[in-house]
């Protein structure tokens, strides 16, 4: 096989994005209504702006805000679709073709989500603008280190939870509902990740028992990076890192081994 | 009339039939309506925890719009979005045709055609918390009838912006996630309006009127507000339903089925 390597060492990682940017960009109008629908945290963002004016919370309305304009872009970031585009290809069959390819078929749909996020992010940036209009004391740049680091955590958030959906995915080898077991989990995501309130306000014990789990570092652990919250260094990153790695091995793991018993189940519907 | 009865019987008892073939389904969705009540009540008292209130609200005043909230979208699932979501299905494979020409009226059949039984225990849940609510609080019979012609005018409101929404498809044809549009705005509904800045709620009550689907029922049923809020909402409903018709009307001009 040694002839048919590609000519420069990226070359195919780059074809696979630039073909499904182009992809993304066709439907730029569906997307522009995806990302609409993602508007929960700004709802959320309203209320609790409004509830630390007249309460006591321990962050204050601008500070808020700027964290769910973050938690919005992470959202938009790091949303994954792959279990519902990985149970029609085994139901249909349509899987047999890729395996036959001399690539794993995970890397279609990694490149499909990424040239998505590329497509999305102006549309994203630009509602985040048009929000900092309606509250502009809550604009504020994160320092560079800060933002760096924001940046690599949503990147890692996107990858865990790429991996997570996709270990979930494996499930349709067997039952022809593999996205309901995402859908519970969705739950779970939603309400402990931090989309609906920065962890700070959460009760001490649901906060002790969830930065165990991986659903925090999904949403809660970036957006405050990309808010700006004050940092103690060291600690909380290294946590939050090393807690993301832990379970991305995890998965990683169970994925591969889900895999193979998978194939040996499949048997290539309606071919 | 009663042909339609007789229809609207028909489609539902086969919808059922074919459903009770998934059996399994319900189990799993009854699991997740279970977690997402738990979850919304986690939310609202993330609120309450530290004795801040909603300007008005208590916290069994707040639960009641929680309840309607949850009520509505066990709704939603059951009538609304296994139909509506169809009518970009049968605009994108031209199937359009064969509905219009049945001798029934088309929004009605594209409306009634099927239910699933997915929203029943958002349904259940939802009666529940607001019965929990109105035993805090006291509440007699008189409440929940008072609380009931504004609940099912919400519902045609609701029905009429999701319907209008899904005719758009005449021209667009492919906006399967339009209605999740109006589904994520219709979280709003989830919290009183009072909890809102200003400018969510001209939005929330003129733009999307999230307001006269959950917080207005509620403050009817708690006896907070006027009779004029009653009549707002009926003004409300009606309109919305007679533009969704004429808007059907207007859109059907512009179709030109599949492949033509």
């Amino acid at each position: 096989m040694r002839s048919h390597r590609p000519a420069q060492p990226l070359s195919l990682p780059r074809t696979l994005l630039s073909v499904y940017y182009a992809y993304m960009v066709e439907y730029r109008a569906e997307l522009l209504f995806w990302m609409l629908s993602g508007t929960f945290p700004l709802i959320l963002m309203g209320i609790w702006a409004e509830a630390a004016q007249g309460g006591q919370f321990s962050l204050d309305s601008s500070t808020l805000v700027r964290y769910f304009l973050a938690v919005f872009l992470v959202r938009q970031f790091t949303v994954v679709w792959v279990i519902w585009e990985f149970e029609k290809e085994v139901v249909q069959g349509k899987l047999s073709p890729l395996l036959l390819q001399p690539m794993d078929p995970v890397w279609r749909h990694f490149a499909g989500h990424a040239g998505e996020r590329l497509a999305r992010l102006p549309l994203a940036l630009g509602l985040v603008l048009l929000f900092g209009l309606l509250y502009p004391d809550a604009i504020a740049l994160p320092g560079l280190a800060q933002l760096g680091l924001g940046l690599l955590a949503a990147a890692s958030a996107f990858c865990l939870r790429f991996l997570m959906q996709y270990t979930f995915a494996m499930l349709a080898f067997w039952t022809e509902r593999a996205s309901a077991v995402e859908q519970f989990w969705f739950l779970f995501y939603t309400f402990l990740s931090g989309m609906i309130a920065p962890l700070e306000l959460y009760p001490d014990a649901v906060q002790a028992v969830v930065v165990w789990t991986p659903f925090p570092y999904l949403i809660y652990f970036p957006a405050r990076l990309l808010a700006g919250f004050p940092l103690e260094l060291g600690a909380t990153l290294f946590q939050g890192f090393s807690v993301m790695l832990g379970w991305g091995l995890l998965f990683w793991l169970v994925n591969r081994w889900l895999w193979r018993q998978g194939l040996r189940q499949y048997s290539g519907m309606g071919a | 009339m009663g042909r339609y009865w007789q229809v609207l019987r028909l489609f539902w008892a086969t919808a059922i039939a074919a459903e009770l073939e998934y059996r399994i389904n319900f189990v799993i969705a009854a699991f997740t309506s279970l977690g997402g009540l738990a979850g919304s009540l986690f939310g609202l008292f993330l609120f309450y925890r530290d004795g801040y209130q909603f300007q008005g609200w208590s916290w069994a005043e707040a639960l009641v719009v929680l309840g309607v909230f949850t009520l509505l979208q066990g709704v939603a699932a059951t009538f609304l979005i296994p139909n509506l979501n169809r009518i970009v299905d049968q605009v994108q494979q031209g199937t359009l045709d064969f509905v219009l020409l049945k001798p029934i009226s088309s929004q009605f059949w594209l409306s009634t055609r099927t239910l699933s039984p997915w929203g029943i225990p958002d349904m259940a849940f939802g009666l529940g918390v607001i019965a929990y609510a109105g035993s805090e609080l006291n509440l007699g019979l008189g409440a929940y009838g008072a609380a009931l012609p504004p609940l099912l005018l919400g519902i045609v409101s609701l029905y009429s912006l999701w319907f209008m929404l899904g005719a758009t498809s005449i021209w667009f044809v492919k906006i399967y996630n339009v209605t999740e549009v109006l589904r994520g705005l219709l979280e709003a509904g989830r919290f009183p309006m009072v909890a809102y800045p200003a400018a969510y709620r001209v939005f929330f009550t003129f733009v999307i009127p999230v307001a006269f689907l959950t917080t207005v029922p509620a403050e009817l049923m708690l006896n907070r507000a006027g009779s004029g809020w009653l009549l707002a909402t009926l003004g409300l409903a009606l309109v919305l339903l007679q533009v969704s018709r004429w808007f059907w009307r207007f859109a059907l001009r512009y179709y030109t089925s599949a492949s033509s």
